[in-house]
């Protein structure tokens, strides 16, 4: 038989494991620096809580086949699949693999476009990250005639 | 202070697209200087957006975004006249909100 001080300990241990283990849903608002720090994509996937990952024919990746310029690489990800909570855009031979994370909800359209810099000639990737960890991908080979580091 | 941000929203429909240009360094961490050494990373981190003050996107970008970023979205329901707001941070901090109200596309 517990008695009440064995019980409040117990608790407040718990307590402090849960406050340890913390939210996933706070810790999301800051930046995930351990995902832009990985450097092959399937690390950095893993940074942002995807588990699994598929390939998937409902992922679009809007990128040129040749980039005259690798500092200026224009690349698009739009996806028609629902529940996506965040879409993921990367470069396999960058330093870096993570370009960038945009967080999905409700009022925005899954489509999103901006511009990348590319080291070298590489598959760029798109990735979109469900809410249980289902993380659906497509690549494209995008050729670079002038590499953006160091550039 | 950084250069202001170039938005432009446009609504066709329900569906009103945003184009962002800012004006930032992003330098990568990767890049040497004359003297051999390496230039610290310095980069946009953190992208929001609001929608009539209300939070529409948040985004997080890496060293790999492009000097001078561009970035496009699209948010459901705005109409002409609303208001959007882009807020950007950066890896020192300095932080930069500018706000464009949005026009019809025809």
């Amino acid at each position: 038989m517990q008695t009440r001080r064995q019980t409040l300990q117990c608790s407040l241990a718990v307590a402090g494991l849960l406050a340890g283990a913390g939210f996933p849903q706070f810790a999301r608002a800051a930046f995930n620096k351990n995902a832009f720090e990985a450097r092959s994509v399937q690390d950095a996937v893993k940074a942002s809580s995807g588990v699994s990952l598929i390939e998937s024919k409902e992922m679009n990746l809007t990128a040129p086949d040749i980039a005259e310029n690798g500092a200026v690489v224009p690349l698009g990800i739009s996806t028609a699949l629902t529940g996506v909570k965040q879409m993921l855009l990367l470069i396999e031979k960058n330093p870096l693999a993570l370009v960038a994370i945009f967080h999905s909800n409700e009022l925005l359209e899954n489509n999103f476009v901006t511009r990348a810099k590319m080291s070298q000639t590489s598959d760029v990737y798109a990735v979109a990250i469900m809410a249980d960890g289902k993380a659906f991908w497509t690549k494209k080979e995008v050729k670079v005639t002038l590499g953006g580091c160091g550039a | 202070m950084p250069d202001p941000m170039r938005i432009r929203a446009q609504v066709a429909g329900d569906k009103t697209t945003v184009r962002v240009l800012m004006s930032h360094e992003m330098e990568t961490g990767q890049r040497k200087d004359a003297a051999g050494k390496t230039v610290p990373a310095w980069h946009i981190q953190e992208v929001s957006a609001t929608h009539n003050g209300k939070p529409v996107l948040s985004a997080e970008w890496g060293t790999a975004v492009s000097k001078n970023p561009f970035m496009q979205f699209v948010i459901k329901g705005a109409k002409a006249g609303d208001k959007i707001a882009v807020t950007w941070k950066d890896t020192k901090g300095d932080t930069r909100t500018d706000e464009a109200t949005v026009t019809s596309a025809v």
